[in-house]
């Protein structure tokens, strides 16, 4: 029996349970942090090297070599000009998307919160509904309308194709944002005059700042990572980097070149990688919004 | 006795009032076309359009003939489409049961007050910011028998490990839901660890009064709390199966044989190499079934039935 | 079996702290409150007594034992908590046994337990409810049972009626000094920012701002005897009036000197030596001024009237400072009107303006 008398603080054991917690939190971050881990020793090791060695090992000789063939001179199909096109494309075509659909769904979930309109509620419930069905549901009529049209295959096609089916999430996101604002405010703004754009530009949109940032970072890391729509309507000139990394990765003749692919991959996952390191909290934010679908 | 006046509509005001009407309701009308466009010809046109290729005989180009349910009587004695439909359901069960098991643990776990919680945090998350492309390209490497994880156990004095599930006809279509489980699981975790956060603190505390033990405040107390977050995680897990595509296509390719594929693939491949685009858009219809009859109770459950109740 | 006995103790979030040795006994069976205005460390105080905050030097002792180690549910104490913080999906009769189930209690006690509280408490008819089916009112009485099954020698309070609306903290106010009246030997202490709450329940209240005790005392002595500027203006509604003044002496008497206006203070009860020639406060609640036609203050301009139903408070003026007055609602009172106030000078106050200490 020990005779100290209880005074101050309760002396902290470390016990089994906290040693659980730890060891589980760390073989977890293991198997998260593998992949990534793999990728970038995998990416620094010349052939011979992967050939023989560890996969998990640090490159003994290390090289950079494999980034610099896979950003200029890996293959995709029949073209060797590396992933840097596929990088190019991808922002070509991210920028007008990003822009176009957040524009979107801000007009839209500003309209649909504040101004009474017949049908209104119908419209967003089959936009809400749209949102949970495959795409594979609308992609030929899409594709043969495009062709009537004459655009498929081209920028504006894949920046159009991003817009539409960027629409739900979107609006979803503005109109929860500004059905949170009082609609005293915009109460007071019509009886000081505003018209419908007035008060979107003048007085909505400047305070929507959080919600535009979080809508891009939704969306750009949603369209970079996009494969679908890329590789069915983009066309050939346009793909986007992830279609040309699949290109690289399974249409490699001969024996694969493990570094290349695995640099590429690297490259491709870079800019939705660097937006979720920088926005830290947002992102969650961004994930969190978007999921309050419906 | 006060005069009481009455106004009386004249025609001049009818006029005014349709103006004004017209000044207010036409920008909004103006604002919330492009959307109602879409909504009609994409949305509401392009779902219909391939629901009605489904009943003809197209195959490189569009008919509209009427061929009845043949497609779909073909589409179900295709053992590439039978496959499918058996792989997304495993995929969809594991997948969806897997990332809400590991994420409510990790959620859990870091719940506890650990350090370097941020960290973390981080760490789970960041596969959901990569594309399945990438997933699927550093997990097929990771998982190649000859130079991948089987190879580094055996050089660490195991000769005789075997971990060859990708090159497995039985097995690829779990190394697909164990890549899809350190895609999503982060996700999950994010959500019912927000979730936790907003559960009140008064709680908790009455509960340490009471002498409850922390596991049986989780399951009892907690976990109920958590419903709406499991929901709406499990909706947006459910979205993504049924999207499964991109992650096959850049690990396995369906392959091996016909091991792995899954629906959505199989549309693509007959609506745009095929050239079956009957078979493809019978497949699709298929899929929109199976969405609507899942989604169906959930909408049912959250907006019909309340509606109800409270009118 | 139910003192409490808060020994030296300091409490600290990270490097901060919240207290620095502080000493409160609670004798068995007194009813205690804990009062002061939000962030002044009285809910961290009663964390700390309850266990669910640990304490980074001192004692804590409950029921002649010292607890300062132990877990929460080991020391004899009971929690009601503002949020109520029921538990949810589960039924009264759940809630209310819960904690009983934990503790491995034989399921016949449980429910004699049960019914007993739900008697007492009149919810014996909402026990297969679950709190999302309750008013706030009966969730309250329903978190109160759920403490009270445990048969604790001591109750915890967090703010319990902070979330209702007024007529029903009323009610439940009552509902609170009955059942400690009923249950004897039970020591209860209270935490409130609300100075009714405080003065209708207590034995004793304690005073807090910013992690200082500023009084313990009765209520009595608490409205009537302020130790200090913030304990003045704390307690009382509408506030007691503070007069900036100076101190003077009258043939040997100290007086209140404020412009032409003077008070003798022969019957003030000094703490130590009259500061004559100093400056001062004097306070002095609106109850205690008088109309009076030949008062101690003249030449008095009233201001508002603000009829309170069983009384009427007047704020009147002059061009060096305004007071309020409390009066009888049948005196006629018109804005503009002069008047004249006398004072009684038996229930002043006097205090340091620096210190803000009483004299």
């Amino acid at each position: 029996m020990s005779t100290v008398v209880p005074q101050g603080r309760r002396p902290r054991r470390i016990t089994a349970g906290r040693i659980g917690v730890y060891a589980f939190l760390i073989t977890a971050a293991l198997f998260f942090l593998l992949p990534l881990w793999i990728m970038l020793v995998t990416s620094l090791k010349p052939m011979e090297e992967i050939r023989l060695g560890n996969i998990l090992a640090w490159p003994a000789s290390l090289t950079v070599d494999a980034w610099t063939k896979a950003w200029s001179s890996a293959c995709t199909g029949l073209e060797c000009n590396g992933i840097s096109v596929g990088f190019w494309n991808s922002v070509r075509i991210l920028i007008p998307s990003v822009i176009l659909s957040i524009a979107a769904g801000a007009v839209n979930g500003y309209a649909l919160s504040f101004w009474r309109v017949k049908g209104a509620n119908v419209l967003f419930g089959i936009l809400l509904l749209g949102a949970f069905i495959p795409y594979q549901v609308f992609l030929y009529p899409l594709v043969r309308i495009f062709s009537m049209t004459g655009i498929y295959n081209s920028l504006p096609c894949i920046v159009i194709v991003h817009v539409i089916f960027g629409l739900p999430t979107m609006t979803l996101l503005f109109r929860n944002y500004y059905a949170g604002l009082p609609l005293e405010l915009f109460k007071a703004a019509r009886i000081d005059g505003g018209g419908f754009w007035t008060i979107f530009l003048r007085v909505m949109l400047p305070m929507s700042i959080p919600m535009l940032v979080v809508a891009t970072i939704l969306q750009t890391t949603g369209i970079w990572n996009d494969f679908i729509f890329g590789l069915t309507f983009a066309g050939r000139a346009n793909l986007p980097m992830t279609v040309q990394l699949n290109n690289i990765v399974h249409s490699t003749q001969g024996e694969r070149a493990y570094n290349v692919d695995m640099a590429a991959t690297m490259l491709a996952a870079l800019v939705p990688l660097v937006v979720y390191f920088v926005s830290g909290r947002w992102f969650v934010r961004g994930i969190a919004a978007g999921a309050v679908k419906g | 006795m006060d005069t009481v006046s009455i106004q009386i509509p004249s025609a001049r005001a009818a006029s005014t009032q349709g103006r004004r009407l017209l000044r207010t309701r036409l920008p909004v009308a103006l604002a919330l076309l492009p959307t109602a466009l879409v909504v009609l010809v994409v949305y509401i046109g392009c779902m219909v359009w391939t629901v009605r290729l489904s009943f003809t005989s197209s195959t490189l180009l569009p008919k509209l003939d009427w061929v009845g349910l043949t497609q779909y009587s073909r589409l179900f004695m295709n053992d590439r489409f039978v496959t499918s439909a058996e792989n997304i359901v495993i995929f969809g069960v594991l997948f969806i049961a897997g990332c809400l098991i590991l994420g409510f643990l990790l959620a859990v776990f870091i719940d506890q007050n650990v350090r370097a919680e941020g960290a973390f945090r981080t760490v789970f998350l960041y596969p959901y910011a990569m594309s399945f492309v990438v997933t699927g390209v550093a997990w097929q490497w990771f998982l190649n028998p000859g130079l991948g994880l089987q190879k580094v156990v055996r050089d660490l004095g195991f000769p005789n490990f075997t971990f060859d599930w990708i090159v497995s006809q039985d097995m690829a279509i779990y190394t697909i839901v164990i890549a899809g489980l350190w895609h999503g699981s982060g996700l999950t975790m994010a959500i019912l660890l927000a979730g936790l956060r907003g559960v009140d603190e008064d709680l908790w505390k009455a509960a340490k009064v009471d002498g409850v033990p922390t596991w049986r405040v989780y399951t009892s107390i907690v976990l109920p709390l958590l419903r709406p977050m499991i929901v709406t995680a499990t909706v947006l897990l459910a979205t993504s199966v049924v999207k499964l595509y991109d992650l096959v296509v850049a690990m396995t390719m369906g392959g091996p044989g016909i091991a792995t594929e899954v629906p959505a693939k199989f549309v693509m491949d007959h609506l745009f190499e095929r050239n079956n685009i009957a078979l493809g858009t019978a497949a699709a219809t298929i899929m929109l079934i199976c969405v609507v009859s899942i989604l169906a109770p959930w909408v049912y459950a959250r907006y019909v039935r309340p509606q109800g109740r409270h009118a | 079996m139910g003192s409490v006995s808060v020994r030296d103790v300091s409490v600290a979030f990270e490097a901060f702290r919240v207290f620095d040795g502080l000493n409160l006994d609670i004798e068995e069976g007194e009813f205690i409150v804990l009062l002061g205005p939000s962030g002044c460390g009285k809910s961290t105080l009663l964390n700390a007594i309850a266990g669910l905050l640990d304490v980074a030097s001192g004692q804590i002792w409950i029921g002649g034992r010292n607890v300062t180690w132990e877990e929460p549910k080991d020391r004899g104490i009971a929690m009601v908590f503002q949020s109520y913080a029921l538990y949810p999906r589960m039924s009264v009769r759940e809630n209310m046994s819960f904690g009983l189930k934990m503790a491995k209690t034989p399921r016949p006690e449980i429910e004699k337990r049960v019914k007993h509280a739900a008697d007492l408490l009149q919810i014996a008819h909402l026990l297969d409810r679950r709190p999302d089916q309750l008013s706030g009112g009966q969730r309250q009485r329903v978190a109160i049972g759920r403490a009270l099954v445990r048969d604790a020698a001591v109750f915890l309070f967090d703010e319990p009626l902070s979330n209702l609306d007024a007529k029903l903290r009323n009610e439940l106010r009552v509902e609170i000094k009955r059942l400690h009246a009923r249950l004897g030997k039970t020591t209860m202490v209270y935490v409130t920012h609300d100075q009714i709450e405080a003065m209708t329940l207590a034995d004793r209240i304690v005073v807090l701002k910013e992690q200082k005790v500023q009084q313990i005392g009765t209520p009595g002595e608490i409205y009537h005897r302020p130790a200090n500027l913030f304990v003045a203006g704390f307690v009382g509604s509408p506030q007691m009036n503070f007069i900036q003044g100076r101190i003077g002496m009258n043939n040997g008497v100290p007086e209140f000197v404020k412009g032409q206006r003077r008070l003798s203070l022969a019957n003030y009860q000094f703490g130590g030596r009259p500061p004559v020639d100093q400056d001062i406060v004097l306070g002095i609640r609106p109850e205690h001024l008088e109309i009076a036609t030949n008062g101690t203050w003249s030449d008095l301009m009233i201001d508002i009237v603000e009829p309170m139903g069983a009384d009427t408070v007047i704020w009147c003026s002059d061009h060096e400072g305004s007071v309020q007055v409390r009066t009888n609602s049948s005196r006629r009172a018109v804005p503009g009107e002069s008047l004249t106030l006398s004072v009684d000078v038996s229930q002043v106050s006097l205090f340091s303006p620096e210190t803000g200490d009483r004299l």
